[in-house]
Formats: structure tokens, sequence, C-alpha cells
């Protein structure tokens, strides 16, 4: 038991300093030499160029250049935009507020609409309330976030005029008000999944003898709900928790970009399509090790949850 | 008292489902006739040559001349869309096939002989599978600017441990039975008792991951082109006319809504078809 814990942490650990490794290695495999990659839009003089090589230690051999970053690195120092000039923590900070708002309503709107969904399609098997909730999922799967998007802009947006449709908006009930059609966009497409496990879930738990039996002693629907249904049906949830906290991160770019909502997600896409190296691998860093510890911990709490699997792992 | 409600509806469920499969079945096949159609003869059965300007009109609403309206530099939105179902599918066509040709032999070999080379090929496709695709994508090909077979190529990478996972446990519950037992003993080689009798065994789960991996590249191909990565600029796919679509929302709207529901049908017609053959292939063997 303790054994697999440490292990796992190792194999995380490793598994950070190879992706570290890859990220760092980006600045050399993008097209042109790294001083003008850096440089971007400055001039190309002798003076700066010899002042960058300085400042990323190019002069000394690869490896140890990527000691220098990685050292740097763990120390949230990963350089200076090279757009904007300023640091990369700095423009990464600045962007986090939007992009935890935009997680949290998210989440909202999938565990207060999408899990009592995917209940009811799994309790009432087969009824049209089942089968009209099954097609949406069907669709809401199919369909990539950024058109869900645009679509809602479209039609809230532009047409009813209800949202509005760029921006974040200034101060709790303006951010809300901006937020909510991204949201909504995000929450489609996560919550399609979240509602298909559920369904899935409550669909094998009604099955189960004691839920034949708790019937048969005359338990109230609701009363079987809560207190068999929902308690069993969670550990898978819990499972696919991290597969959709991992799945939104790309949500997350495509629906920021669509809203124009200054998030870490449309950071991304800003800074690679600028070629903002810096910028891109800090980032790249960040959510690489957000990717890492969400897996740890969802093989963690699996364990705490259900004990038989502590068995199998020894 | 009633008689429990779940008795009752048990046969009508039963009797709901086989009338309603069919019917949604029939629609996704239409529309993805329509989609293969519109992919083999494009620019043969467009009204319009989808790359003709009219810079004099620029960009406009629905008219009968131009029926979902033009873009920015006059072009016929509708014409494009019919074309541009080729760009838009090509790639997710070619990774499909990638994950049938080398996700699926992988899991097989993975789920038949087990032990290390099961360790060699699940650990690998774990690594892979615990990473968000679409970002990586991104990254990779807008720092790399590798072009469009490149884009396919790192799709195709990342989709492989889906196929590999599912089609490695199907086969797993197929191991363990003592039909292949049998064959073991009758003296036939590894490989042939793969292809010859685990395949047929696990061949719903992997048509069935086939399509589904056709789906997930086909959202990871529109997303790039929709935020300009890996894309041309200007080429007449679904993503990148979303694009545009968004600058000329209050012009012309379809520029957005057509591709976009090109997309989402397309998408959803190939899922559905999936989970049908999935339904129809495993009932045979049943």
């Amino acid at each position: 038991m303790l054994v697999y814990v440490v292990n796992r942490f190792l194999v995380a650990f490793g598994l950070l300093i190879v992706v570290s490794f890859l990220i760092f290695a980006l600045l050399a495999i993008s097209p042109g030499s790294m001083e003008t990659t850096l440089l971007g839009a400055r001039p190309a003089t002798p003076e700066t160029i010899d002042a960058i090589r300085d400042e990323y230690h190019l002069n000394q051999p690869f490896l140890v250049q990527y000691w220098y970053w990685a050292r740097d690195a763990a120390q949230l120092d990963f350089g200076r935009s090279i757009t904007s000039g300023d640091t990369v923590t700095h423009v990464v900070q600045e962007r986090l507020p939007i992009s935890f708002a935009l997680a949290g309503y998210t989440l909202l709107l999938v565990l207060v609409v999408g899990v009592p969904l995917g209940l009811l399609a799994g309790i009432r098997h087969g009824t049209r309330a089942d089968r009209v909730i099954t097609t949406f999922t069907v669709v809401g799967m199919s369909a990539p976030a950024f058109a869900v998007g645009l679509l809602l802009l479209y039609v809230f947006g532009v047409e009813l005029g209800w949202f509005p449709v760029f921006g974040a908006g200034d101060g709790f009930v303006d951010r809300i008000h901006h937020l909510t059609l991204p949201a909504i966009a995000l929450a489609l497409a996560l919550g399609a999944l979240v509602v298909r496990q559920t369904r899935a879930a409550a669909l094998d738990v009604m099955h189960e003898d004691y839920v034949t039996f708790a019937r048969a002693r005359g338990l109230s629907r609701s009363r079987l709900l809560g207190a068999y249904a929902l308690r069993n049906v969670s550990l898978p949830i819990v499972t696919s928790a991290g597969f959709i906290l991992i799945l939104a991160l790309s949500g997350a770019v495509l629906v920021e970009s669509v809203f124009s909502l200054a998030g870490v997600g449309s950071l991304v896409v800003e800074s690679v399509t600028t070629k903002d190296v810096p910028v891109v691998q800090g980032v790249a860093l960040m959510l690489a090790f957000y990717v890492i510890v969400i897996n740890v911990l969802i093989d963690l709490s699996v364990m705490v949850i259900d004990p038989r699997t502590r068995y199998s792992v020894r | 008292m009633t008689v429990s409600p779940e008795i009752i509806t048990e046969s009508r469920v039963d009797r709901a489902r086989l009338r309603r499969l069919p019917f949604l079945t029939a629609v996704a096949l239409v529309v993805a006739l329509a989609v293969t159609v519109a992919v083999a003869f494009g620019s043969l059965i467009a009204p319009h040559d989808p790359d003709a300007q009219d810079l004099i009109l620029g960009a406009s609403g629905r008219s009968a001349e131009h029926w979902l309206g033009t873009d920015d530099l006059g072009r016929d939105v509708f014409s494009r869309m019919i074309v541009g179902a080729r760009a838009a599918l090509l790639g997710p066509l070619v990774v499909a096939f990638v994950t049938l040709v080398i996700g699926a032999p992988l899991g097989l070999m993975a789920g038949f002989y087990g032990g290390r080379v099961d360790g060699a090929i699940s650990r690998g496709a774990d690594l892979i599978w615990a990473l968000p695709a679409l970002l990586v994508a991104i990254v990779v090909l807008g720092v790399v600017d590798g072009g469009y077979w490149l884009t396919v190529a790192v799709i195709a990478f990342l989709s492989l441990p889906h196929m590999i996972r599912l089609s490695r446990s199907a086969t797993l519950v197929q191991a363990r039975l003592p039909y292949i037992d049998a064959v073991r003993a009758l003296g036939l080689s590894g490989p042939r008792i793969m292809s010859r009798h685990v395949f047929p065994n696990v061949s719903p789960t992997v048509v069935a991951t086939v399509l589904l991996d056709f789906v997930g590249a086909l959202i990871v191909f529109s997303s790039l082109a929709f935020l300009g990565i890996g894309f041309e600029p200007g080429s007449a796919d679904w993503g990148t006319m979303l694009a545009s679509g968004k600058e000329l929302l209050f012009i012309n709207p379809w520029l957005l809504i057509g591709p976009g529901i090109a997309i989402v049908l397309t998408a959803a017609s190939v899922t559905l078809l999936g989970d049908w053959a999935y339904e129809r292939l495993s009932e045979r063997d049943a």
C-alpha cells in the first residue's frame, strides 16, 4: 500500500522531468535560430544577440541550458514574454481569475444539471425522458465546444441579445452575466459525458439485489435514490472526474477563444500564434503539472473510496 | 397498491428500443451518405465555383442565388461547405485508418500475450492517454509549423491509446475462453490465432472504436482549424470557415451556422452508426 503510493509519486515526478525536457526542447525545434526566436520583434544587433545569448545561456551545451531553465522553472521563474516583456509568471497570474471563474461556474452547472439528469435517465431507463436525454448526450459529445459556443453566441448574444458577446465583465454580477454563455458551452460538452457515466452507473445499481430488496421493503423512491443509488453511483463518477477535469482544459482553450475571454486557455493560443516561446513553455509546464497531479489524485482517491482496489495493487 | 411501474414498462421498453433505433440510425445513415457524396464529388455537385470571388457583392446574407449567402470575398458559402467536406474529413479518415491498422493489432497483442508485451504496450498507451490531446496538438503544431500531414501524424499518435485500451480489454475477455485453448492445442501460431480467431470476436469493439476515433479526430481537426493552427488560412474546410464566420456574424450568420451544423451532424451521425454497428455485430455472435 505505502509502497504503491510512494511508487506512484516517483513515477509522477519522473514524468514531470521528461515532459519538462520535451517542453524545453520546443524552443530548439521551433523554426529559426533560438536567438531570433527569443528576440522576437526586437532589432537583431550584435549587442542584443549577445545579451540574449548571455541571458538564456545559449553559449552552453543544451543540457546545461535545460538545467538552468528547469532550476528557474521550479521557482516559478519562466523568463520574460517576448511580446510584452512582462514576466511569464505575471502574465499567467493575470489570466488565472477568469479561467477559475469559468471553471467553477461550469463545474456547478455540470453537477447541478448533469448528475440529476443522468440519474433520472438511468432510473427511468427506457422511458421517453431517458430517450430524449440519451439523444442529447450523443449530440453534446459530438459537438465541438467551439461550435456550440459560436451557436450560443449567435442565438443568445446576437439574435436575442440576452448576453454580452465578448469580454469577462467587472464585478460579481456582471461577470456571471458575461460568463453564462461560455460556461453553458463548456458544460454541454463535459456534461454529456457526466450524464452518460451517471446513467450507466445508475442502470447497474438499479439492477442490484439490494435495490430490489429495498424496493420490496417499500422504501420511497426518493429514499431509494438518496441512500442507495447516489452513493454507489459516486465511484464511477469520481473515476471519470479526472478524465473530465483534463478534457476541460482543451474545452476551455476553445471556449475562451470563442468568447474573447482573457483566460489561460486563450493565452495558450495567443502565445503559440505569436511564437512567444517563453510563455508557451511556462503555460505548458504548468498545465502538464496540473494534468499529472490530477492523475495522481484520482488514482489515490479511488483507493480511498473503494477498499477493494487496495488489495489488488499490492 | 399498484404494480411497480418498472415491470410494466419492461416490455414496452424493448419494443420502443426496436422502433427507435432504426429511425435514428436511418437519419444518421442518410447524413453519412450525403457527406460521403460531398467528399467524393465535391466540386462537381457544388452549385457555384467555391473559389469564385465577387468582391463587389462581398459578404451577403441568404438569397435565391446564394442559399447560405457569401463570405467576405463574395464566395458562395454553400458551395464552400460541400467542397470543404473533403478537407475537413480527409484527416479524420486517415487517423481512423491508422488506429485500425496500428492500434488494434497492438491492443490484440497486449491482451493476447500478456506479461511483458502487455506491460510495455499498456504503459505506453496509459502515458499518452493521460495527455489532453487537443492541447498537446496546439502547442506542438503551433510552435513547429509542420503543415497538414504533421497535424495528421500528431493526432493519429495521440488517438492510438483509445483503440489500444479498448481492443486490449476485449481481447482479454476472449483469451480466457476455452476455444483459444483448443486452437492452441491444435498448434496454431500466435499471429494466426489472433488474426483468424480472436479478431473476428473483438471486431464489434474494434469497428465501434474506429468510428468513435473518427469522430474524435474530426472534432480535434476542426478545433485546430478554427484556431488557425496547422491549417492554411483561407482554406475551405469547416473549421476555418467557422473562424471567419465569427467575424461576419452580424452580416451573414450562415457562414457560422452552416459549417457548425455540418460538423455536429456528421459527428453525431457517425457516433450513432458506431453504437448501432456495435449492437448489430455483437448480436450476431450472441
